[in-house]
């Protein structure tokens, strides 16, 4: 049996209490036993293994609830395994993937693949997200009520947009008899067509067709206005521009069940990332403008995004090394979405506590998932963080199988130092090598 | 190099193309590789004759474009291309930003002879010369671009090169056939053609694509013809000296009306001779920079 751990002298952030301050944790049999400024004062009973965690923040373990892994089908991109070392380096303890794989995540019986072979071979732990429709076909519903049952936390088109307004219709007016969340990513196919960058003076300059931020935010509000017909269940997987924010707020303000997700390069990259076409930089929904980016910020800051992901998308050279407009969608993220996510904390834009609420409590509680909490009683998934540590992204330390970052050579602050899942530590590994 | 520097020297090899003896030693014993992932007949030959001129030994590989591995191609066919180390790779690309892509991964010089809806700089040059002949300068034109500049390099390196020069750019185009935010590249836009042409000194056509109906740009060919192709009657608007320019293939009857394409003030096919010397001129001015190893 595993020795209980006590985390001393760390600065403890839970967004589930509101609680950041000094203090310690306690773990025992993979749970929580205490955290906070009253764990600090029960002493080091004999045989429990302590870590000093002096200039450290102790977070609940990320909750990232957009990943795609090549698993099943494109195993030379991500495997679940890789994936989740990725994920334990970057202190993300719970990872959801999308259904978008081949096969596609639509029936019981590939839910159960995916979770036995997360349980096989994973570090951390994970949930998938099953398709809104069979095959992704944008027809027939998928059997929710089956595919909740055998463990999908969520129902997704993935990386594609529901065109008929009438499945979407169904979609949430059926989902709602079972309790299931409709996770939407917004974009009109038609008005994006062959767009493949923010519609802009840089996309012009650049001679590559564009996507209208009215792409996104016509089909948000088709969507917001659906959710008010059926009262079911939505989630915006991921905004782009300051008009769907606008739309998100509105429709909070109406009663509606509705959350909104941004990905960690909308909130701290922009179109003139993309320089002289850097493929790493394309991405759906593309980068937007600078002010964009700014409105996102501000909608972090004030509770409208409620989520934050990676928007963890695997591509490999072949994808990427591409003229641009036929160059693959995506970037990883795993492992830098939370050191990228520092940057607006230690630029006073987002306090810490509101940004591990968007990447843990939030999206746990979103999906009714255990984690995104350090109160007693829940498992141990945490993160200990050495917020102000420098280092420098480079490829080769990366986990994930795929190097598609868009912060190679960013010098980020903030580092995760530990990382453990159910009371067990997952990153640094055993060897104690990979990935520090 | 400077721009007029360029053109000064392609006024010499305007000379040299239309000697009996065409042919130079700058590029002797240097392998040219013309390098087409799209169809032009037109800037291939231009630029096999510029190399031939000047003594290179021009190889032109078109590239059969799949529909699906198209990058693939791409990147294969530079390596492929580098390991036969050829001194100058000319290429053209259906993609913005793939001449680019090519270039670094490839070690010798590479010229871009058109990418996507990007640049087409040597097009511009020879816009540029031919507008200089006739009018001996080029500060101080005002140059109207006509037609479908949304999905046009040539607009695009003849706004930037004429602008450079001192030239005012008009803009005529129906909206939907405008890229986004081109008020801020210091032009003047027209959506009434025969508004926009009064008083210029050039009018430079544009081709309109066939498939531009089908995707509900404009609604039809005639339509087109009526409000922004050039016929007799808007050419009139223009100074009396005005230029008709087209960079070819032209459409006789979308986009301009044969008794113009042929008229007294079209240039067009000056600009096809203008085009040879350019791309001379361009090659010429690389061979300086050759490695001589």
């Amino acid at each position: 049996m595993p020795r209980p751990i006590l985390l001393a002298n760390a600065r403890i952030v839970d967004p589930s209490r509101g609680l950041d301050s000094p203090g310690a944790v306690v773990v025992s049999d993979g749970r929580i036993v205490a955290a906070g400024p009253e764990a600090a004062n029960q002493g080091t009973p004999e045989g429990w293994e302590v870590f000093d965690c002096a200039g450290k923040a102790v977070i609940p373990g990320l909750v990232d609830m957009r990943v795609f892994v090549g698993e099943p089908g494109a195993e030379h991109l991500e495997t679940l395994e890789t994936a989740s070392r990725a994920a334990a380096a970057g202190g993300v303890t719970t990872l959801v993937t999308m259904p978008d794989t081949d096969p596609v995540i639509d029936d019981p019986a590939l839910v159960d693949f995916v979770l036995r072979r997360a349980r096989h071979s994973a570090l951390v732990n994970i949930h998938p997200m099953a398709a809104v429709t069979k095959g992704l076909a944008g027809e027939e519903l998928s059997e929710f009520g089956l595919l909740k049952d055998a463990g999908a936390v969520a129902f997704t088109e993935g990386r594609r947009s529901l065109r008929n307004a009438q499945v979407m219709r169904n979609a949430l007016t059926y989902g709602r008899d079972f309790d299931a969340l409709i996770v939407h990513h917004t974009e009109d196919a038609d008005l994006a067509s062959a767009g493949v960058m923010n519609e802009s003076e840089v996309a012009t300059r650049l001679g590559l067709p564009g996507i209208p931020r009215e792409a996104e935010t016509i089909l948000l509000e088709r969507d917001l206005r659906l959710a008010r017909l059926t009262r079911g269940r939505y989630h915006a997987a991921q905004l782009s521009c300051a008009a769907s924010l606008d739309a998100v707020r509105h429709a909070k303000a109406g009663g509606l069940s509705v959350t909104a997700g941004a990905a960690i390069a909308h909130l701290s990259l922009n179109e003139g990332d993309i320089g002289s076409y850097r493929t790493f930089f394309k991405m759906s929904p593309p980068l937007r403008s600078e002010e964009d980016r700014l409105a996102m910020v501000e909608a972090l800051a004030d509770g409208t995004l409620d989520i934050v992901v990676s928007a963890h998308d695997p591509e490999d050279v072949e994808g990427k090394r591409q003229p641009f407009a036929e160059a693959a969608d995506g970037a990883v993220g795993l492992e830098t979405s939370l050191a990228v996510g520092l940057r607006l904390v230690h630029s006073g834009d987002v306090p810490l506590l509101r940004l591990v609420e968007a990447m843990s409590t939030a999206p746990a509680s979103l999906l009714g998932l255990a984690g995104g909490t350090l109160k007693p009683g829940a498992p141990a998934d945490l993160a200990v963080v050495d917020l102000n540590r420098p280092w420098v992204v480079t490829e080769e330390a990366l986990n994930s199988r795929s190097k598609n970052t868009c912060f190679e050579g960013a010098k980020l602050s903030g580092r995760v130092t530990r990382t453990l899942v159910a009371g067990r530590t997952v990153y640094p590994y055993a060897d104690g090598e990979r990935g520090a | 190099m400077e721009i007029s520097a360029l053109l000064d020297l392609a006024e010499e090899e305007i000379a040299v193309s239309r000697q009996i003896e065409k042919k130079k030693q700058t590029l002797r014993g240097r392998t040219q590789i013309n390098l087409f992932f799209e169809a032009s007949t037109r800037t291939q030959s231009s630029f096999e004759l510029a190399g031939k001129r000047l003594g290179a030994d021009v190889m032109n590989m078109a590239v059969a474009v799949s529909s699906v591995k198209k990058g693939e191609t791409l990147i294969d066919t530079a390596m492929t291309l580098n390991a036969m180390r050829p001194d100058i790779l000319v290429v053209r690309h259906h993609s913005a930003g793939a001449v680019e892509l090519l270039a670094q991964k490839v070690e010798c010089s590479v010229i871009n002879a058109g990418d996507g809806a990007h640049e087409h700089p040597t097009q511009a040059l020879l816009d540029a010369l031919t507008i200089r002949r006739h009018k001996g300068r080029l500060q101080g034109l005002k140059v109207a671009i006509c037609g479908d500049i949304r999905h046009s390099r040539v607009a695009r390196s003849n706004i930037i090169l004429l602008q450079a020069m001192g030239a005012q750019i008009r803009l005529i185009a129906p909206s939907t056939l405008l890229p986004t935010a081109i008020d801020r590249f210091g032009v003047d836009i027209f959506n009434d053609m025969r508004q926009g042409l009064v008083g210029v000194d050039v009018v430079m056509m544009l081709r309109l694509q066939r498939e531009r109906m089908s995707a509900a740009y404009v609604p039809s060919i005639r339509e087109y013809f009526r409000y922004y192709g050039l016929d007799v009657e808007k050419l009139a608007l223009a100074a009396p000296d005005a230029l008709v320019m087209h960079p070819g293939p032209m459409n006789r009857g979308v986009e301009i009306d044969p008794l113009v394409a042929d008229g007294p003030q079209s240039v067009i096919r000056e600009q096809v001779e203008m085009g040879v010397a350019v791309r001379m001129a361009v090659l010429e001015a690389l061979a300086q920079h050759l490695p001589n190893r």
